[in-house]
C-alpha cells in the first residue's frame, strides 16, 4: 500500500498547516501524488486548526481521513481529540511542553518529545511546528532529510533568518525522530506500511 | 508542464485568467474568498478589471452588464450569498448571456456554517431562481478537475449561450492539491459580434434584455431556449465511474469530494475480494440520467453517498425508474460521511444480498 496520511493538530498560529503544507510540497516535489485539506475555526488565532496531508506513489482517492495513519499534536485538545482516532498501530507524535499530562494508547507508537523548549534551544522558539514534522520525517522515514529541508529552503529563500531556524528546529526534530525509530522486523503497522513497503516505494520514486 | 500545489479556490481563478476572463467582480464570503483575492492581485497584472462590490445583488447585475458588452466574465460565492444573486441569474439566463458562476458550498439553511457541504445540489440543477431556464452544472472532485472544469465552463458558456455554474462541495477550495495547467489560445468570447453591445454605429441596433411582454415571443424565446439545453445534453453530459469495468453487487453514486471517499470505499473493500461500483456525475446538469441506469441495472443494491439530505439522491431515483430503492448516506453541517460510514453500509448490503441469495 503506497499510501499514507498525517493528521497536524493544534491552534490557530501554531503553524501546523504550514508544517502540512512543508510536507506536501515536498512530497509534490519528489513526484508523489498529495492532497492537503484543512479544517479550522472561523478564527485566525487560537481556534482548532489542522490539516490532513495524503501522500501516495499512484493516487489519493479521499483527502477526508477519519482516522489518520500518522498523528502530529501540538497540545492538550487536540490530543485528546484526535489521539483515540488514530489508527491501530498508527504513530502519534506529542509536543510535550505543551501536551504535559502524561497520555499513551497500548496499541500505538507515541513519540513524546518537548519540541517547543527543543526550538528554543536551536534558537527558533518559533518553530516548534518544525521540530514535530521533524519527529516525524525522522521516525517514518517517508520522505528523506533533504526533501523536505529543500522544500524549507525553497519556502523561505527570501528569508535567510527564518529559514535558518526552521532548518535547526527540522534538523533537532529529525534526530530525535530518527533515533527513536524502531529496529527492521520491529515494525508496527504503520512502519510496514510506510517504511517496509511503502517508504521503498516512496524513496524509489524520490530517487529518480 | 509543471505540477504546482495550489489551494482549489486559487487554482480556479488561475484556470479563468488563462481561459482568457480578465473580469471578476464579486462579494466576499467564506469559503471561496481565495478566489477573489486571487483575481484582485492577477487582474491588474494582466490588464483585467477586478471589482469588490457592495453586495451579491450588484455582481449580479455587473455581470449582466460586462457579459453584456461581450467580455468574458465570472464570479464566484458560497451558498447564501448565491441565493442572493438568483434573481439576476435569472436575468442572465433569460438575457441569454453567457457568465460562469462559482458556487463554492457551505453548510445551510440560512446563514447556517462556514463548513464544507454540498447542501445546494438542488438548489443549483433546477435553475436557482424563477421562470423556466436551467443552469448547466459542472461538479469537479479533485482541484485538477477543478481547473479542467473551468476552462470548460468557459467554453459552454460562449458555445450555447447560457450561463454555467461550477459546483464545488467548500473542501475543493479550501484543499492543496498538484496541478497543471493546460496551455490554451485565447480570443474574445466566441461569437460575441452577433448579439454584444458594442456600439451601434454603421449597424443595427441591438437589445439584450429578458423583457418580453409579447407572450408569443416569449413562448417562442423559452422555445429555443430549451432547444440549446436539448444540445447540452447531447454533447456535453459527462460522467465518470470506478471499479465498473467487471461484475459488482452494490453501486455507490456521489458526486464531487465524496466520490473519492467512495473511492477509497471501493478499494478498501477490494482488498477482501469484495466488488463495489461508484458512479459519479460530473454534469450534475444535464444529470447523466442513461449511464446512470445502465450502472444501477448491473447492481443488486445502490447506496447514494452526499453530504446533504438526500438531493441528488431523487435523479438517482428518476434514472433507476423504480427499477432499485435506493439507499441513502448522508452528513450536513460541515461534517463528511467517512470511508467507514460508506463500507459498513456497504456490509450491511451485502449480508442483505446473501440472505436472499439462501
Amino acid at each position: 500500500m503506497n499510501t499514507t496520511d498525517v493528521l497536524f493538530a493544534g491552534f490557530g498560529g501554531h503553524g501546523m498547516l504550514l508544517a502540512g503544507k512543508l510536507l506536501a510540497q515536498a512530497a509534490v516535489n519528489r513526484g508523489l501524488q498529495v492532497s492537503w485539506l484543512p479544517a479550522y475555526g472561523a478564527e485566525m488565532r487560537g481556534g482548532t486548526a489542522n490539516v490532513t496531508v495524503c501522500m501516495s506513489g499512484s493516487r489519493v482517492a479521499s483527502p477526508y481521513i477519519e482516522h489518520p495513519a500518522s498523528l502530529v499534536v501540538m497540545n492538550t485538545p487536540s490530543l485528546l481529540k484526535y489521539g483515540p482516532k488514530v489508527k491501530k498501530g498508527g504513530l502519534i507524535v506529542i509536543n510535550t511542553t505543551l501536551a504535559r499530562e502524561p497520555w499513551t494508547r497500548e496499541d500505538c507508537p507515541v513519540l513524546s518529545l518537548p519540541a517547543g523548549d527543543m526550538a528554543r534551544e536551536v534558537g527558533a522558539w518559533k518553530s516548534t511546528n518544525l521540530v514535530l514534522l521533524g519527529a516525524w520525517a525522522g521516525y517514518t522515514g517517508v520522505l528523506s532529510r533533504d526533501a523536505i529541508v529543500e522544500t524549507i529552503e525553497e519556502q523561505f529563500s527570501m528569508k535567510h533568518a527564518v529559514m535558518n531556524a526552521n532548518v535547526a528546529a527540522f534538523d533537532t526534530g529529525f534526530r530525535q525522530g530518527a533515533t527513536a525509530r524502531p529496529a527492521p522486523g520491529m515494525a508496527n503497522e504503520v512502519d510496514s506500511r510506510t517504511l517496509d513497503r511503502g517508504n521503498a516505494h516512496l524513496d524509489h520514486r524520490t530517487a529518480r | 508542464m509543471t505540477r504546482v500545489l495550489m489551494k482549489g479556490n486559487e487554482a480556479i481563478a488561475e484556470a479563468a485568467i488563462r481561459a482568457g476572463c480578465l473580469h471578476f467582480f464579486g462579494y466576499p464570503i467564506t469559503p471561496q474568498n481565495e478566489i477573489p483575492e486571487y483575481f484582485s492581485r492577477r487582474l491588474p497584472q494582466v490588464g483585467g478589471e477586478y471589482v469588490q462590490t457592495e453586495s451579491e445583488v450588484a455582481t449580479s447585475n455587473m455581470i449582466f452588464g460586462a457579459a453584456g458588452v461581450g467580455v468574458r466574465v465570472m464570479t464566484s460565492s458560497s451558498s447564501p450569498g448565491i441565493s442572493l444573486m438568483s434573481e439576476g441569474i435569472s436575468y442572465l439566463a433569460g438575457a441569454d448571456l453567457p457568465v460562469v458562476i462559482v458556487n463554492m458550498m457551505r453548510a445551510g439553511p440560512g446563514l447556517a456554517g462556514i463548513l464544507p457541504s454540498q447542501s445546494d445540489y438542488a438548489h443549483a440543477t433546477r435553475g436557482t431562481a424563477h421562470g423556466d431556464f436551467e443552469l448547466t452544472v459542472l461538479a469537479p472532485s479533485s482541484v485538477q478537475e477543478a481547473v479542467d472544469l473551468t476552462i470548460l465552463s468557459f467554453q459552454i458558456a460562449e458555445r450555447y449561450r447560457v450561463p454555467v455554474m461550477l459546483l464545488g462541495d467548500g473542501m475543493i477550495g479550501q484543499m492543496m492539491e498538484p496541478v497543471e495547467f493546460p496551455e490554451l489560445e485565447v480570443g474574445p468570447p466566441l461569437a460575441a459580434d452577433d448579439w454584444a453591445l458594442t456600439g451601434c454605429r454603421g449597424r443595427e441596433p441591438r437589445l439584450v434584455s429578458s423583457l418580453y411582454l409579447d407572450p408569443v415571443e416569449l413562448n417562442d424565446k423559452n422555445y429555443e431556449r430549451y432547444r440549446r439545453y436539448a444540445l447540452i445534453r447531447d454533447k456535453e453530459t459527462r460522467f465518470d465511474t470506478y471499479n465498473c469495468d467487471g461484475p459488482y453487487d452494490v453501486l455507490l453514486t456521489a458526486f464531487g469530494v465524496m466520490a473519492r471517499v467512495c473511492m477509497s470505499a471501493i478499494d478498501e473493500l477490494a482488498k477482501e475480494g469484495i466488488r463495489v461500483g461508484l458512479f459519479r456525475p460530473i454534469t450534475l446538469n444535464p444529470f447523466p440520467e442513461d449511464a446512470c441506469r445502465s450502472a444501477i441495472a448491473r447492481a443488486k443494491r445502490v447506496l447514494d453517498v452526499e453530504m446533504n439530505m438526500g438531493q441528488m439522491l431523487v435523479d438517482i431515483r428518476l434514472a433507476a425508474r423504480g427499477s432499485h430503492d435506493i439507499d441513502f448516506i448522508g452528513k450536513c453541517g460541515g461534517l463528511t460521511p467517512s470511508v467507514e460510514d460508506v463500507v459498513e453500509r456497504v456490509r450491511v448490503h451485502l449480508a442483505a444480498i446473501r440472505a436472499e441469495e439462501r
